[in-house]
């Protein structure tokens, strides 16, 4: 097996000290980042991005894929102590993680998410050391229009699937790509929608968007709700930890059946947190405590953070293979690849071997090293925790000022970035998703490149996307994708109606 | 923002704000749309001109704008957005914020750093001076270190960092 031996390369890269020791302070950086209120998975990812411009491609990734696997650690700190989801993902683990804490189980709680989420994130990466290369090699044969159909299914999975009105979600992601489609046309040359200012020239950065949408926006959000911290104590020993342990086996089935809704929701752009209450939801349907859920049950900690990790995890795989991310915390490090100068897609397996096998072994180390250390530092983050908002807010609007001036060391972008934050705050408060505007940000170039080269190449015409099985099947996915909502409905009616009518 | 229902603390209501953004998303649009115009929205020696996608994009930001607006006109008057003493509270981030954007080029983000936190904690925080000073002056600190010495990313620097020959 070809894949094995490129793995243990890729191990080998991971495993020399200097890149050990990025992993140790991208864990507690990303730790950080999720405990604290305002810094999530993308746009602490984003903040820290320049950082790693010195960096050769594979420390980089190294270190901010850890940052992304510490960011959901931490959720579940902030949730089972203080009942504060320090990330949506981490929202279904305060039904039962708080609770537990309450009855002074919190050690129990804490352990039983770590080790569910480790779990989890390890079933993912098996899943992408197999398919991700498959699935790279089949997409080696794309066109123009298969490329273009991918970006299509990817998008209309958004619009069906998220839980935002429709049109809200189609308003936010036209108005990423418009976002995308200002500066030079990456076709032609032109200069477009720039009305002669020179400061949009380059366009819009995604970063920038990214830092100001989620984060700015989440600070506003955070100061209007007038948020105090009132949290439990954690005591976690080695003891409690080697308890839970033993009594985990025991939730084997909600473990797999957890892993697959994570990697499914993961791998079709639905991400972590619908895949997190889907899996509480038929964890508490099946399980025979299920009346017990909400109350402090270990099995209510265990299926969300499985499935969050797992799909937070899986969430990389179409990135890797085809160049179209799962979440917004993958379209950054897509980004970041851009910036390193790496065209993400199937072409990655074959020109940069190295670079793609170390980062899929330091998801595997990445993981384990981030369990060790989550397990050992609770009590440090939970003291972070207690640190009052009033100081922690400047912080962390300095940081992200920080952040978005070092993407291109332009003072206009940090403007930028508070006019993203106030639009953030805006779409937030109104219900628009904003996954959707920062991937179509990211991808915008690219998806209209595919498009306009498939035009091309059939003179105009709009055949092109249904001229071939593939291209077709691919097609008739996204429309099934677009139209989930309605198809779900009209099937629920058709049920409902089906008994009365045999009656 | 005239909705203010009786008998509540007040606040601008979640409908006239859904409004608001539908309306700023369809004006948003339409700058798309004639940008689009400017560039050519035809066929061109390279296939579609550059205005070409933009435009459809515009198109559909026009067109869900308006499926939003029909959406948010029939809605709840009386579900606030917001009462007006948390958006006072949003606007004593926003406004310090903004101040410390825009002075960023003039003074440097260090200073501005400190001026921001400091204040911040001071006024918002009610910390008293010795703690305020050690977290305003210290985090600043701390970031040169790890951004300029450890990870060699230049950070914007005004007079007092050039007094200094930092």
């Amino acid at each position: 097996m070809e894949e094995i031996v490129n793995l243990f390369h890729g191990f080998a890269v991971v495993v020399q000290p200097f890149n050990l020791l990025l992993m140790v302070i991208g864990i507690l950086l990303g730790v950080m980042i999720g405990v604290l209120p305002g810094l999530g998975g993308a746009n602490g990812v984003a903040i820290l991005l320049p950082l790693t411009f010195s960096m050769s491609p594979t420390s980089a990734i190294i270190m901010l894929s850890c940052i992304y696997w510490g960011a959901l650690f931490g959720g579940a700190i902030t949730s089972i102590l203080f009942n504060i989801p320090g990330e949506p993902w981490s929202v279904a683990t305060t039904f039962d993680g708080h609770p537990m804490a309450q009855q002074g189980r919190a050690g129990e709680a804490l352990t039983a998410a770590f080790t569910s989420s480790f779990v989890g994130a390890l079933f993912a990466v098996i899943v992408i050391t197999l398919v991700a290369p498959l699935v790279a090699k089949f997409a080696l044969q794309f066109g123009p229009a298969e490329k273009f159909a991918v970006f299509f299914l990817a998008f209309c999975s958004f619009i069906g699937m998220g839980k935002e009105p429709p049109f809200k979600t189609v308003a936010a992601m036209m108005i990423g790509f418009a976002l995308a489609a200002v500066g030079m046309d990456s076709v032609t040359g032109q200069l477009r929608l720039t009305f002669g200012f020179t400061e949009m020239l380059n366009g819009f950065d995604f970063l920038i968007a990214v830092i100001g949408l989620f984060g700015i926006g989440e600070i506003l959000l955070t100061m209007e709700e007038g948020l105090a911290f009132r949290g439990r104590a954690a005591g976690i020993n080695l003891k409690v930890v080697i308890q839970t342990w033993k009594e985990l086996p025991r939730y084997w089935m909600t473990s797999i059946r957890s892993c697959l809704i994570g990697c499914w929701m993961g791998i079709s752009p639905a991400g972590a947190t619908p895949a997190s209450f889907m899996s509480y939801g038929i964890a508490k349907r099946t399980s025979k405590r299920g009346d017990n859920f909400g109350k402090g049950e270990i099995e209510g900690v265990i299926a969300p953070e499985t499935a969050a990790h797992a799909a937070g995890t899986a969430a990389l795989l179409p990135m890797l293979s085809l160049g179209v991310p799962g979440s917004p915390t993958a379209a950054v490090l897509l980004g970041g690849l851009l910036i390193w100068g790496l065209q993400p897609g199937p072409l990655l397996f074959v020109e940069q071997k190295e670079f793609v096998w170390g980062l899929i072994a330091s998801m595997y180390v990445g993981n384990l090293v981030g369990l060790i250390v989550v397990l050992t530092c609770v009590p440090l983050f939970a003291a972070i925790l207690r640190v009052p908002f009033s100081i922690i807010a400047p912080n962390i609007l300095v940081l992200c000022a920080i952040g978005a001036y070092s993407v291109h060391n332009s003072a206009f972008d940090v403007v930028l970035m508070l006019v993203f934050g106030v639009i953030g705050y805006l779409m937030k408060k109104c219900n628009y998703p904003m996954a959707p505007l920062v991937l179509a940000i990211v991808l915008g170039d690219r998806a209209e490149e595919a498009f306009r080269q498939s035009l091309l190449g059939s003179q105009g015409s709009l055949s092109v996307f249904w001229s071939n099985g593939l291209v077709g099947t691919i097609m008739a996915l996204g429309l099934i994708a677009l139209f989930w909502g309605l198809i779900s409905e009209g099937w629920a009616r058709a049920k409902a109606l089906l008994p009365r009518s045999a009656l | 923002m005239s909705d203010i229902s009786p008998g509540h603390s007040g606040g601008p209501s979640q409908r006239t704000m859904e409004i608001g953004v539908c309306v700023a998303t369809a004006v948003f649009g339409a700058i798309v749309i004639i940008g689009s115009l400017k560039v050519g929205i035809g066929w061109g020696s390279e296939g579609p001109k550059s205005g070409f996608f933009p435009f459809c994009v515009g198109l559909m930001i026009i067109l869900s704008s308006v499926m939003n607006l029909l959406q948010a006109w029939p809605s709840d008057r009386r579900s606030r957005f917001a009462d007006w003493g948390q958006l006072r509270q949003v606007m004593s981030v926003l406004v310090p914020t903004a101040i410390y954007v825009v002075a960023i080029p003039y003074i440097g983000i260090y200073v501005a750093s400190v001026a921001l936190i400091g204040s911040f904690m001071r006024w918002l925080g009610h910390y008293r001076w010795p703690l305020t000073a050690a977290i305003a002056i210290g985090v600043p600190i701390a970031v040169y270190l790890m951004f300029e010495k450890f990870f060699l990313v230049p950070l914007p620097k005004g007079p007092l960092e050039e007094f200094l020959n930092l």
